[in-house]
């Protein structure tokens, strides 16, 4: 008797290195197709063949057949993603939360300065000096809201005082500091009076001897009260308190300060010079301010002037926000991967399970290739289920308790997409061990089980 | 008729290629104790043919036919299916064997239970490269010759054991095997049903299917066309 070795059909072959040579593939690949053209078995159609298609039906045939085993092994991918998405939701929302209130104050606050320049004598001093009329120049501008002058009005050995006695037995101590502001500072920075009113346009023209306190300046001052109309003494010259600022959105230090118009300061102090201009302008409008103000205010030598002004968004919020992120975001992945452990545990279960049905597989012609994809395929599938609820979740999670909170929802749609595929992932590599299991399985040991 | 361990049996149809042919077959389990549950076996099947083998428990019968079946490997000797040294085949090439020449028929039916009648009888075809468009049609040919047309949305747990039983053999014949393998195939069925089946037998054989039958039943066994009797891991009796 001779052994019969079965070979292929002619033609099939002949076609088939002819395409091999053309398409150069791989020897592995190439040994691994031939593996088709098995002696003694006729060649199989390729249309005929376990194809991807074939190994997600089997993948998925079984799925919902045990709602109470698909609830166990889904339920961490769920509770993972869910986690996942919900927490970088809640990052994103948190963050532009904190960042729109960074926009409303620190994005929207622009401050020229004159550039200063050291002296021989190791002086710091101002090289350029900014416009008595840069509200105006500055108020023209596109995205300016409101514009003010301030500048610091030196006087480190005047005695500030509620009343006209100078007390030789009092310790010395330092007078809060006084600032010649013209009459739009308050609206520019925020600011909020706690009783009277603020300085007007017409203060500053008369030189007017009036004043303005910040809440801590009138503590120390000792004026809790502006309707008994006091004054407060600036080396033995009074001066009428018109009001109390009780806060401001930025420049906290004003409410330390002696607030004075700027035609005061200038005639009974001798100001020079503005020292610094501020305007309150439009979120986003800081890029463009920057070279516009320093025109407006010194046309001629715009470089001589400093212009601190936002960029689109204040990088300070969007610092918060990856600060936010990382944090949350660590915390999901230690979820995911409680997540993914219960993957690979419910379904290497499965795989001792079903150690009947893997022999029948088997048996019945499975390569150890097709099982192992079918348990890879199986984790897979019920990984991305579980991405896909756990990312709706998530998002419903997000949008709920934004609701609740009063918040703007904040949710990069690509991080859901990326939360259910992430499922699939996790899927693939939990069922990776149980699928190797399952392949491993000898088929003789596997059918002595139930099926 | 009693033949030698290592002499090959007579085959039935002379001057055909033997669907089955053990040469020198041994299994060895290594121990300790080492264990040979095949000691030096020769047989051939002849194409077509209806064997069973008989034998008591521990005999060698289930190494036999795992060997046979292409789920297990002999330690030494020769197996040729259809004329294929089995030896020379790598893993994937058995289980492509096993997916286009073989049938198996098990005691405990092996049926997938949350799978209906016809999803567990089209389930060979999806690795045997059976035609896609011919699947369903073979399953429910292969279901209504076992007589089973009415059941076939049906899951195997609302089936009887003899039903169930049916339903294996309509599994392991609608991929058109050329060998047909049952192993105790009546173990888990009454006297009336194991008639059913191996009647059913008997029309697949006289349809030209090679069959062996393993059981330790002499009435199953007497149903076969030839007889190979194991002892300890030894054809004790062939006929």
């Amino acid at each position: 008797m001779t052994e019969q070795v079965a070979e292929p059909t002619s033609t099939g072959r002949r076609s088939w290195r002819g395409l091999r040579s053309r398409l150069r593939i791989p020897a592995r690949l190439r040994r691994r197709r031939e593996a088709a053209a098995v002696p003694g078995v006729p060649p199989v159609h390729p249309a005929d063949r376990f194809r991807f298609a074939d190994l997600l039906g089997e993948a998925t045939a079984d799925i919902g057949s045990r709602p109470g085993r698909l609830v166990t092994t889904i339920v961490g991918t769920v509770l993972g993603i869910a986690a996942l998405i919900a927490t970088i939701g809640f990052a994103q929302t948190a963050a532009g939360q904190i960042a729109r209130q960074f926009d409303r104050t620190a994005a929207t606050q622009l401050v020229v300065t004159p550039t200063t320049a050291d002296t021989r004598g190791g002086a710091t001093v101002a090289a350029a000096a900014l416009p008595w009329d840069a509200v105006p120049r500055l108020e023209r501008l596109a995205g300016v809201e409101s514009a003010a002058l301030l500048a610091e009005v030196p006087l480190p050995e005047a005695v500030i005082a509620a009343v006209p006695v100078n007390d030789p037995s009092q310790p010395p101590t330092a007078p809060p500091p006084v600032y010649a502001a013209s009459a739009e500072l308050l609206d520019t920075v925020g600011g909020r009076l706690a009783t009277g009113r603020f300085l007007d346009a017409g203060h500053d023209t008369r030189a007017d001897r009036v004043v303005v306190l910040g809440s801590r300046a009138a503590d120390r001052l000792g004026v809790h009260r502006v309707d008994t109309q006091p004054s407060i003494f600036i080396d033995g010259i009074a001066y009428a308190v018109l009001g109390i600022v009780e806060s401001t959105d930025v420049r906290a230090e004003l409410l330390n300060a002696v607030l004075l118009p700027t035609g005061t300061a200038r005639a009974d102090f001798g100001l020079r010079a503005p020292g610094d201009a501020q305007a309150r302008i439009a979120i986003g409008a800081g890029p463009q301010l920057r070279t516009q103000a320093a025109l407006a205010l010194a046309p001629d030598e715009p470089d001589s002037l400093e212009v601190n002004a936002p960029d689109g968004r204040s990088e300070l919020g969007q610092d918060v926000q990856a600060d936010v992120n990382g944090v949350f975001v660590i915390l999901s992945v230690i979820v995911l991967l409680a997540g993914g452990v219960g993957i690979t545990n419910v379904t290497m279960l499965s795989v001792m399970e079903r150690v009947g049905e893997i022999g029948l597989r088997r048996a019945i012609g499975a390569t150890r290739r097709q099982i192992a994809g079918q348990f890879v395929a199986e984790s897979v599938v019920i990984g991305l289920l579980g991405g896909l609820i756990g990312a709706t979740l998530g998002v419903f999670a997000v949008i709920g308790i934004s609701l609740v909170r009063d918040w703007t929802p904040v949710i990069d749609p690509w991080i859901a997409v990326g939360g259910a595929l992430l499922g699939a992932v996790l899927g693939l590599v939990a069922g990776g061990l149980p699928a190797r299991r399952a392949a491993a399985i000898e088929p003789v040991d596997a059918l002595r089980g139930g099926t | 008729m009693t033949a030698p361990a290592t002499a090959p049996i007579p085959i039935a149809t002379p001057g055909t290629t033997p669907a089955i042919e053990l040469r020198d077959v041994t299994r060895s389990f290594p121990g300790p104790p080492e264990v040979q549950a095949l000691k030096g076996v020769s047989v051939t099947v002849a194409d077509g043919e209806y064997v069973s083998i008989i034998g008591p428990s521990g005999s060698g019968k289930s190494t036999m036919l795992n060997i046979l079946g292409l789920l297990d490997r002999p330690t030494v000797g020769e197996y040729r299916l259809n004329g294929v040294l089995t030896s020379a085949l790598e893993e994937d090439e058995r289980a492509a064997v096993r997916a286009r020449q073989l049938g198996f028929v098990f005691q405990a039916f092996h049926l997938m239970s949350r799978r209906s009648v016809l999803e567990n009888v089209l389930l060979p075809m999806l690795y045997n490269g059976t035609p896609r468009a011919e699947r369903e049609s073979r399953a429910r040919e292969a279901l209504h010759r076992v007589g089973l047309d009415h059941r076939i949305g049906f899951l195997p747990g609302t089936l009887s054991g003899g039903e169930r039983q049916r339903v294996a053999v309509a599994r392991a014949v609608a991929s058109r095997p050329r060998v047909l393998l049952a192993d105790e195939p009546t173990g888990n069925l009454d006297q009336t049903t194991s008639a059913e089946i191996m009647a059913l037998f008997e029309e697949l054989h006289a349809d030209g299917l090679t069959l062996v039958v393993i059981t330790h039943d002499g009435a199953v066994a007497r149903r076969a066309s030839r007889r190979i009797r194991l002892a300890d891991g030894r054809v004790s009796e062939a006929g």
